[in-house]
C-alpha cells in the first residue's frame, strides 16, 4: 500500500492537465499539454507541456541549428567526410579560431571565417533564448531572477569568445568549438598567463562553484529532511513559520550555530551560482589584458608565497636570448 | 503515455551498481608511486606509473658484451686488416670485430651480418644503403658522446639506446600530411584535434617536431614579468608549445614537475636542475636531424622514407623510450670506448667522408 510522504514520493497524484493562464498580449499559439508521463514524474512533474515557443523561441533554435550545422560539418569535414572516423575522433575534432596573424580582421572561410560565423549564429541564438526567458517570466508576473542569472553564464561565454579577444586584438585568443580542444585551450591559457590558480578572481569563481555545491546540498538534505513535517511546502514556511521551518533552523544553529531562513538560502544559492560566472569573467577578462604573468603577479602583491630554494640555482641556458 | 519498469530492471541496476564498485576497487587501472622532488606541500612530485614499471624494467635489459675488450696497443689496426673502413679504422681489429659482433647483436639479431654485408659477404662494399646509414649512425653516435655531454653527460649512448635489437628504432617521426593545411572550403583542423599517439593522445598540435626538433622555433611563451611588457605569444603558440612538451613528457614517463616547477612554468628560478638537461637535448636533437637524419633522405630506399618523402629522423622518445634515463641509466658505453669520440682522420681508410658526399 503506497503512501502520500511529500512531493518526492513515488506516488503520482494525478489530476486533468494544467494548461496554464489564457494568452493575451500575443498571437503565437501555447502548444497543448502533451500528456503524462510515469518516468518523467519520477524525478519530477509528469505532466508534458504546454510548451511556448514563440518568434524568439524559433529564431533561437534556428540560430542555434545552424551554428551546430557549421561546427559539426566542419569536423566532420576535417576526417575526411569518414562518418567511422568522425563518431571515433568526435571528442578530439574542433573548429579552430582564425590563426593570431589575422588579427581581428576577417579571415578566410576555411581559416577561421567558420568559426566567427559559428561564434555570430551561437551568440545570436543564446542571446534570443536569454529574451525568451526574460519576457516569459514576465508574462507570467514573476521576477526575472532565472534571465538575470543565465545572464551571468552569459557574460562569461562573451568574455571567453567576444570581449577579451576583441581587446586583445585578435580572434585567435578565443576559445575552439570542441570538446577535448577546448579543454587543452582552457590549459594552454593557463600556462600562457603564469597559472591562473593565481588569479584572485579565478578563486573567487572557485569558492562560488564549490559554495554553490555544497549550499545546493545543505538546503536540499535539509528540506528533505523536514518533508515529514511539511518542510517541503517552503514558501508556506517563510509566510507561516511552522515545526518544519523551526526545527530545520534549529538543527543549523545547533550545529554550526547559524542559520539561513527558509527564504535567504534561495537568495544565497542566487548569489552563489551567480557570482561564479561573473568573478571568473572578470579574471578571465584581466588576463593578458592587464597581467601577464598571475603567479609574479601574486608574489608581487603577497598573494602567494615564494618558496625556499630546493634546488641548486640552474643558470637559463639560453641565458636571456629568444630560445 | 504511461510507460512502467520491468521487474528485473531493479536486478540488473543492482548487478550494474555491484559490478562498478567491484572495479573501483579491484581493478584499478593505474597504481602509482610518488617521490617527493621538491619543497614539501608544492606538489612537486614524481609520478611513476607502477603497473608498467616492471615491463620497463624488464625491457630496459642490456644485452651482454659478446667478448671482453682487449686492451692492448698490440696487432694490427682494423684499416691494415679490412678495406673501406672509414670510421673505425683506429681500432685494434680484434676490438673492431668485437663492436661489429655487438652492432649486429643491438641492430640486426635476426639478420644477422648479411643485414649491412650482404648475403654474398663482400664486407668491404658499399652497395647496401644499410651500411651506408650504419656508417653515418656510427659518426652520430661518437658526435652524441662527445659533443653533447650536457645532455648524455658521461652515461652516453649506444647503437643500442635507440634500437633495442630492431634495425629500425621503435619511435622515430616523419613529416605528418594530416597535420599540413588540407586546402577546400571547411575542415581546417590548424595542425591539431586528432587523437595522436606523439603527443599522449591530447587534442594539441601533433606535428609539432619539424618547428621544435629540426627548425628552432620557439618554444618560450611564458613572460617573466607581472604585467604585459610586450610578449605577444598566443595562446594558440602556447599550445604548439604544450604539444611539444606533452611529447617529452610521455617520452620520459614522467610528469611536469620532472623539469618544471608547475607554480610558474616559465621559470628557471625554481626548476629542477633536470630542466636544463632537457633543454639541451631539444638542441641536441635539432643538430641530430639537421646534421646526420635528414640529409642520409637520398640514401634510403623508398620504404624507409615518410608519407611526405623524407628520412626518418629522431624525438626524445626514440632513446628514451618511456623512461626518464635511457635504459635506466645503464652503462654501457663503458664497455665500448670506440663509440665514445671519433678516431683520428688520418687512421681510416679511406679518410672520412662527410654526409654531403655520402648522398651524392
Amino acid at each position: 500500500m503506497a503512501e502520500y510522504f511529500n512531493l518526492f514520493t513515488q506516488t503520482q497524484v494525478r489530476g486533468p492537465a494544467e494548461h496554464g493562464p489564457p494568452l493575451t498580449d500575443t498571437f503565437y499559439e501555447r502548444s497543448k499539454a502533451g500528456g503524462f508521463n510515469h518516468l518523467l514524474g519520477r524525478i519530477g512533474n509528469a505532466q508534458i507541456g504546454p510548451i511556448y515557443l514563440g518568434w524568439y523561441g524559433l529564431a533561437s533554435l534556428i540560430c542555434g541549428f545552424v551554428a551546430i550545422e557549421i561546427i559539426g560539418l566542419n569536423m566532420w569535414a576535417s576526417v575526411g567526410w569518414d562518418p567511422v572516423q568522425f563518431v571515433r575522433q568526435l571528442p578530439w575534432l574542433a573548429l579552430e579560431p582564425p590563426p593570431p596573424s589575422y588579427g581581428l580582421s576577417l579571415p578566410p572561410l576555411n581559416q577561421g571565417g567558420w568559426w566567427l560565423l559559428a561564434g555570430f549564429f551561437l551568440t545570436a541564438s543564446i542571446i534570443l533564448w536569454w529574451i525568451r526567458t526574460y519576457r516569459r517570466a514576465i508574462a507570467l508576473g514573476m521576477g526575472t531572477h532565472v534571465a538575470w542569472a543565465f545572464a551571468s553564464a552569459i557574460w562569461l561565454y562573451l568574455v571567453l569568445g567576444l570581449i577579451r579577444p576583441v581587446l586583445m586584438g585578435s580572434w585567435g585568443e578565443a576559445v575552439p568549438f570542441g570538446i577535448f580542444p577546448h579543454l587543452d585551450w582552457t590549459a594552454a591559457f593557463s600556462i600562457r598567463y603564469g597559472n591562473l590558480f593565481y588569479n584572485p578572481f579565478h578563486a573567487l569563481s572557485i569558492v562560488f562553484l564549490y559554495g554553490s555545491t555544497l549550499l545546493f546540498a545543505m538546503h536540499g538534505a535539509t528540506i528533505l529532511a523536514v518533508t515529514r513535517m511539511g518542510g517541503d511546502r517552503e514558501l508556506d514556511q517563510i509566510v507561516d513559520r511552522g515545526t518544519a521551518a523551526e526545527r530545520a533552523g534549529l538543527f543549523w544553529r545547533w550545529t554550526m550555530g547559524f542559520n539561513a531562513t527558509m527564504e535567504s538560502i534561495h537568495r544565497w544559492a542566487w548569489w552563489f551560482a551567480v557570482l561564479t560566472t561573473l568573478t571568473g569573467g572578470i579574471g578571465i577578462l584581466l588576463t593578458g589584458t592587464v597581467v601577464d604573468n598571475w603567479y609574479l603577479w601574486a608574489v608581487k602583491h603577497d598573494f602567494a608565497p615564494e618558496y625556499p630554494a630546493v634546488y641548486p640555482i640552474v643558470p637559463d641556458p639560453a641565458a636571456g636570448a629568444a630560445q | 503515455m504511461n510507460l512502467t519498469i520491468p521487474p528485473f530492471a531493479k536486478w540488473l541496476a543492482v548487478v550494474f551498481t555491484v559490478v562498478l564498485v567491484a572495479l573501483a576497487f579491484f581493478a584499478a587501472p593505474i597504481s602509482s608511486e610518488k617521490v617527493q622532488r621538491g619543497y614539501r606541500g608544492t606538489g612537486m612530485e614524481l609520478v611513476l606509473n607502477a603497473s608498467t614499471l616492471d615491463e620497463k624494467l624488464e625491457a630496459s635489459q642490456v644485452p651482454a658484451e659478446p667478448w671482453p675488450r682487449e686492451d692492448t696497443t698490440d696487432g694490427p689496426l682494423a684499416s691494415e686488416v679490412y678495406e673501406n673502413v672509414q670510421v673505425l679504422g683506429h681500432l685494434q681489429s680484434a676490438n673492431f670485430d668485437r663492436l661489429m659482433a655487438a652492432i649486429t647483436e643491438w641492430v640486426s639479431p635476426e639478420q644477422g651480418c648479411a643485414y649491412c654485408h650482404g648475403e654474398e659477404g663482400n664486407f668491404a662494399g658499399d652497395d647496401l644503403y644499410t651500411k651506408v646509414v650504419s656508417r653515418r649512425m656510427i659518426q652520430m653516435t661518437q658526435h652524441i658522446n662527445s659533443q653533447w655531454t650536457n645532455h648524455v653527460a658521461g652515461t652516453g649512448v649506444t647503437c643500442y639506446t635507440c634500437h633495442a635489437g630492431q634495425p629500425v628504432p621503435e619511435n622515430i617521426w616523419f613529416d605528418d600530411p594530416d597535420a599540413l593545411y588540407a586546402g577546400g572550403l571547411v575542415g581546417d583542423r590548424a595542425g591539431q584535434n586528432i587523437a595522436a599517439p606523439e603527443i599522449g593522445m591530447t587534442s594539441l598540435p601533433q606535428d609539432v617536431f619539424r618547428p621544435f626538433l629540426y627548425e628552432d622555433a620557439n618554444i618560450r611563451v611564458n613572460g617573466n614579468e607581472p604585467l604585459p611588457h610586450g610578449n605577444t605569444a598566443s595562446i594558440k603558440q602556447t599550445e604548439w608549445t604544450y604539444g611539444l612538451m606533452i611529447h617529452m613528457s610521455e617520452s620520459l614517463g614522467v610528469n611536469c614537475t620532472y623539469c618544471h616547477n608547475t607554480q610558474n612554468l616559465g621559470s628557471w628560478k625554481q626548476a629542477p636542475p633536470t630542466r636544463a638537461t632537457a633543454w639541451h637535448g631539444i638542441r641536441m636533437l635539432r643538430d641530430l636531424n639537421v646534421a646526420y637524419l635528414e640529409p642520409l633522405g637520398p640514401v634510403y630506399p623508398q620504404m624507409r622514407l615518410g608519407p611526405l618523402g623524407d628520412a626518418p629522423k629522431a624525438n626524445c622518445a626514440t632513446c628514451h623510450q618511456g623512461v626518464y634515463r635511457p635504459m635506466f641509466g645503464a652503462q654501457m658505453l663503458v664497455d665500448y670506448p670506440s663509440l665514445q669520440a671519433p678516431g683520428p682522420e688520418d687512421l681510416q681508410d679511406p679518410p672520412m667522408q662527410q654526409t654531403s658526399e655520402i648522398a651524392q
